[in-house]
């Protein structure tokens, strides 16, 4: 047995991952995504609110719809974010995936929020009413609910490792309700419309709607990857803060 | 099988000995329905439509408030890591104990229902109804409520996280379990959903919190 094989190499992916070199290839990503995303929005809002047409029914209140779908992707995306994450603390022990579910959780619970708020702007004007129990708002609502418990549970432990896991397991058995949702609009017939982006027969809306959605939505999903960044990067420094000053309470006890 | 009998023995005799636990949880049941005739006015016809649902609420908030004890007291005295080391797997102990736990704490509430139903004026087909979608439901709000014992039960300060991570997951069983009332047709369609409700958790979440039982203490 040489000494090489008995400390096996790395492979890309834990070289990638491992807190100290994510550290150092994540700081120089930072400034490039920011000005991307900054100039993704810029195009996706110029779309939205003057080169695209308005509904024949709803009017202007369509727009809405350029901020409220991306949200509403959002809250179920970093949800599978999350789930991925929670797959590669417990089954790959991933040091870096406990930092990517705990960073994710607040994220995912604000564009939750932020795609109920601007859902039920919506419905205001175009059902007459700001809150209906339809299958999807429901378990929209559920999602938030599951996001918050998670941020509570996090919040309840003191020893971080040994939460990732329990969290892990809770955003496991939580996962249940993402199908839920996707599926709710053709379960329960009720107000919210159907799928109407991915259906078998194609998008049901013209291009001129489509481009601004999409480019909203690749806007927001660029801004969770920047914001998901940010804050793994200052989970790991406020890891090292805390073990450092632990090490700084040993010495001086 | 004699394991999980001999478990499922020892909660019972537990419970059985120290005594009140039952009880209590009876009188809170009963007590929260009782209180909703002060809150919403002693309409009796009103009374009767929302009855099914108070009494849903009732069981489910006194269901709740029975999850602590679950693996709170065995975690404290190190029982807990005896069955972790036990030559029985983990999942079987979960299951024995969340057989006693529906027991001791859904079984009481089933049977005390007759009493709310008539402080609330339920006439006898609602009330038939309500105890049979009760009956099929109450396994899977137990199941879930294994999940949150299980998650929370290295915590100092954790008693009412439990109950909070598992209240979105077991809306589900709330919605169909009041449907079976609301249908007009007679249809079973909700009867049977909670039915595949219970039986899928029960049937999952002993897996799910074994897996939290063992990945929180090592």
């Amino acid at each position: 047995m040489t000494l090489d094989s008995a400390a096996p190499k790395a492979n890309w992916f834990s070289r990638l991952a491992h807190p100290g070199n994510f550290m150092a290839w994540s700081r120089p990503l930072l400034w490039p995504l920011g000005v991307f995303t900054t100039l993704v929005f810029a195009a996706g809002l110029w779309f939205a609110f003057y080169n695209s047409p308005a509904d024949y029914q709803m009017g202007d209140t369509v727009r809405i719809m350029y901020i409220h779908v991306p949200n509403a992707w959002l809250s179920q995306f970093v949800y599978g974010v999350m789930f991925v994450a929670a797959l590669g603390t417990l089954v790959w022990r991933h040091p870096l995936a406990d930092v990517a579910q705990k960073a994710a959780a607040p994220l995912g619970a604000t564009f939750t929020a932020l795609a109920l708020y601007s859902g039920s702007l919506w419905g205001r004007p175009t059902w007459g009413t700001f809150w209906e129990w339809d299958g999807r708002m429901t378990s929209t609502l559920v999602l938030f609910f599951i996001y918050l418990g998670i941020i509570a549970l996090w919040r309840a432990f003191d020893d971080q490792l040994r939460a990732a896991r329990i969290v892990a397991v809770v955003t496991l058995v939580g996962a249940l309700d993402i199908p839920v949702i996707k599926f709710s609009v053709d379960w329960w017939n009720t107000l919210h419309q159907p799928a109407s982006i991915l259906t078998p027969a194609g998008p049901t809306m013209p291009a001129s709607i489509l481009t601004p959605l999409f480019i909203m939505m690749l806007g927001f999903t660029l801004l969770f990857l920047l914001l998901h960044l940010i804050s793994m990067r200052t989970e790991i420094l406020r890891r090292r803060t805390d073990s450092l000053s632990r090490q700084a309470a040993a010495r001086s006890a | 099988m004699s394991a999980v009998a001999a478990i499922l023995g020892r909660e019972l005799r537990l419970a059985g000995r120290t005594g009140a636990d039952a009880l209590t949880l009876v009188l809170f049941f009963v007590m929260v329905g009782a209180v909703m005739p002060f809150a919403i006015g002693p309409d009796r016809q009103l009374l009767g439509k929302l009855a099914p649902g108070i009494v849903w609420i009732a069981a489910f908030l006194s269901m709740l408030l029975g999850l602590d004890r679950l693996f709170r007291a065995d975690e404290d005295d190190g029982t807990l890591l005896l069955f972790r080391q036990a030559s029985i797997p983990l999942e079987a102990v979960v299951f024995a104990k969340m057989l006693a736990q529906w027991l001791l704490t859904a079984l009481p509430v089933l049977i005390a229902s007759p009493l709310l139903a008539i402080l609330l004026s339920m006439d006898m087909a609602s009330w038939g109804k309500t105890l049979l979608a009760l009956l099929l439901g109450t396994p899977a709000l137990t199941a879930f409520g294994t999940i949150g014992a299980a998650v929370t039960v290295g915590l100092k300060r954790g008693g009412l996280l439990g109950p909070v991570l598992m209240l979105p997951l077991s809306i589900p069983v709330l919605i169909f379990g009041v449907g079976v009332l609301t249908v007009m047709d007679g249809s079973t369609a909700p009867l049977l959903f909670v039915a595949a409700l219970s039986l899928v958790s029960v049937a999952f979440c002993p897996f799910a919190a074994a897996l939290a039982l063992r990945v929180g203490s090592e």
